[in-house]
């Protein structure tokens, strides 16, 4: 089995878009494109689906609301009531209002710090990771397509850089060493 | 491919290239630092070690050192506490309600701007952590259990709620600005060739790689992080006049005081990014990226905000003069005359006229009015807390106890202190982060750069001459 990859190099954003929705259009499998900045676009021509993290970062935020009334419930109103300036802590909905600031904030922390983290393990972004870009230039002015030879079974690789050409890469090279298989 | 109108002035100037833009915003953080950098450095650590000095001498010795009395027993460090979370407030202001608006010009200052946030908040941070005195029981500020301290925390506290607020504050912004720099950092790394510099990058960018998918994540993340920061920033400065506002001190128990801190914390935070930028731009050769348009922008933020300010002290005034209260009158009366007049003329002038002069759009895109203005616009802010905090105490409700606030040369010093932290921050800052968002600037290239804008324009003229209107 070949594991032959093809990275085809573009300069512009959009030339690369194009090659993008020309090679899927052609049957063309694409591994992964690489870009120094997001190409919008670029994950509706690859079928990438919508990201989920949103979704998530609303259910830390619940977590977080949650989590923030019960532990000042907890503490002030059934661990240990105290009367401060003739405002006695009787019960959760009496307390509620002097709690809302509190309430808030651990809701904004607990959704910005979780999504974060999701971001970091979805992505496998730790301290330490390697780089998996092929091409050190796809982080400051190459946008670089990936297409790899497992994926297109019966494409010969060869064949696709003359039309990868013409779609405005400025130059088609083999990658054979991808970091999955180093 | 998005178009601008070409009534919109680019934003980036000098024909760039998206390698370009990459050279001259990592070229500071290869390069070797000059003469200037060192001295500034050197002056701004100095000042740092002798806040930290000082400190470790309020420690030893107790807040006697400052200048509170019985009377007025919080002022200097409280007043530095607020103007220095005010002045975080334009980072988040910047990075967040503008992405949300979706202003392209905020992203060649976001970057720094996030930065001051976080040192801002950090100087912030040291003044309750010193003010309470016994500091090796400061973790009794946070919910611990019984077993520390004797009781849990009272959630109905108003500097309860403060301290969750700046936490949060505080971490959120650090992350917000990290989960952005993640990708330049991966620019950075690779391009390096010194395996020093090469590893150092390769950890801090986390093995960035810039996929599709990651950076579809990406964007969700920051804008979902800057749709919570928004609430989160107006929550913070609201949280802080709640310190004030809760009280039932006169010229403090106000309902305006949230949007009126709001306002001047933004006003006081777009004056110190306009400050730090001017002189940002000039020694790290940013003039292209930082436009004069750029600067004229914060500067129409800031006459907004100070005008904002300026009808909130008039509104003060009138609704104490309208509530009847004698100790409102008095508590007004005394500000604008009393012996802290001097203080509340320096804050009206500095605060609600200065700013009026960038209504001129001559004064508005001069880079030394700038300057200055943004320089006052800070000391009149800082007058403003002074005269909130400290003339509301010094005559209480027993003209026996009435006194003055004189701050000690330790009080001083600490406050020149947190300027010193604030300033090597930012210095070493500007020598190992990109200071602007390369990615986000090169994301706009095609849209805002002076060459693609002209480009873009003489296209339609032609379609124009050519009657290709239907």
């Amino acid at each position: 089995m070949s594991k032959a990859t093809l990275l085809a190099k573009f300069t512009d954003p959009d030339t690369c878009l194009h090659a993008c929705e020309h090679l899927v259009q052609s049957g063309v499998k694409v591994r992964e494109v690489y870009s120094p900045f997001p190409i919008h676009g670029i994950d509706g021509v690859l079928s990438i689906p919508k990201t989920r993290i949103s979704t998530a970062a609303f259910f830390y935020g619940v977590t977080g609301t949650t989590l923030g009334f019960l532990m000042m419930w907890y503490m002030n109103v059934q661990d240990w009531p105290m009367d401060i300036g003739g405002k006695p802590s009787f019960s959760l909905l009496t307390n509620l209002p002097a709690f809302v600031p509190v309430g808030f904030e651990i809701t904004i922390l607990i959704a910005a710090h979780g999504m974060i983290g999701s971001f970091f393990l979805a992505t496998r972004l730790f301290p330490g990771m390697p780089a998996r870009n092929p091409e050190p230039r796809s982080t400051n002015d190459l946008f670089v397509v990936e297409i790899v030879g497992t994926d297109n079974p019966g494409t010969v690789l060869n064949d696709l850089k003359s039309d990868l050409m013409n779609h405005g890469a400025i130059e088609c090279s083999d990658d054979v060493l991808r970091y999955e298989d180093q | 491919m998005l178009i601008e109108s070409p009534i919109r002035q680019p934003l980036i100037l000098g024909n760039k290239t998206y390698a370009q833009i990459t050279d001259e915003i990592v070229r500071p953080i290869e390069g070797r630092a000059n003469k200037l950098w060192y001295l500034v450095f050197t002056v701004a650590a100095l000042c740092a070690l002798w806040g930290l000095g000082l400190i470790a001498y309020t420690f030893g010795t107790g807040i006697g050192v400052w200048g509170l009395n019985k009377t007025v027993g919080w002022a200097w460090d409280i007043t530095n506490f607020v103007w220095w979370v005010g002045i975080g407030h334009a980072g988040t202001l910047i990075s967040a309600i503008l992405l949300l608006f979706r202003q392209k010009w905020r992203m060649a200052i976001n970057r720094s701007a996030e930065a001051m946030t976080v040192f801002a908040v950090i100087c912030a941070a040291m003044f309750p952590g010193i003010h309470v005195g016994r500091v090796w029981v400061v973790y009794w500020f946070f919910p611990v259990p019984n077993t520390f301290g004797s009781l849990w925390v009272n959630f109905n506290s108003p500097l309860l709620w403060d301290l969750f607020a700046i936490s949060t504050y505080f971490s959120v912004s650090l992350g917000f600005w990290y989960v952005g720099l993640i990708p330049d950092f991966a620019t950075v790394r690779d391009r390096q060739v010194l395996p020093f510099m090469k590893k150092i990058y390769s950890v801090v960018s986390f093995g960035w790689s810039g996929t599709t998918k990651s950076w579809q994540r990406f964007e969700e993340v920051s804008l979902v992080l800057a749709g919570l920061s928004t609430p989160l920033v107006l929550s913070v400065h609201t949280i802080v006049s709640f310190d004030f506002a809760t009280s039932v001190i006169p010229g403090w128990h106000t309902t305006i005081f949230p949007p009126y801190f709001v306002a001047g914390a933004i006003f006081s935070g777009f004056a110190m990014v306009a400050t730090l930028l001017l002189i940002m731009r000039q020694v790290l050769n940013l003039q292209e990226y930082i436009t004069v348009n750029h600067l004229e922008s914060m500067n129409k933020i800031i006459v907004v905000t100070g005008s904002i300010v300026g009808v909130a002290y008039i509104t003060e005034l009138v609704i104490a003069w309208y509530s009847g209260v004698q100790y409102e009158h008095y508590a007004f009366l005394n500000r604008a005359t009393g012996p802290y007049a001097w203080a509340y003329w320096i804050m009206m002038s500095c605060n609600v006229i200065s700013p009026q002069l960038f209504w001129f759009r001559k004064i508005r895109r001069s880079l030394l009015a700038t300057f200055l203005l943004s320089i006052v616009v800070n000391i009149g802010m800082w007058f403003e807390r002074f005269v909130i905090i400290v003339t509301s105490l010094h005559r209480d409700y027993l003209p026996s106890s009435w006194t003055m606030f004189y701050p000690t040369w330790v009080d001083i010093g600490i406050f020149i202190g947190t300027l010193g932290i604030f300033f090597t921050l930012f210095l070493l800052f500007s020598r190992t982060f990109p200071v602007i968002a390369i990615a986000e600037t090169k994301s706009i290239l095609k849209i805002s750069g002076d060459n693609w804008k002209e480009k873009t324009e003489s296209k339609y003229a032609q379609v124009g001459e050519h009657g290709g209107h239907h």
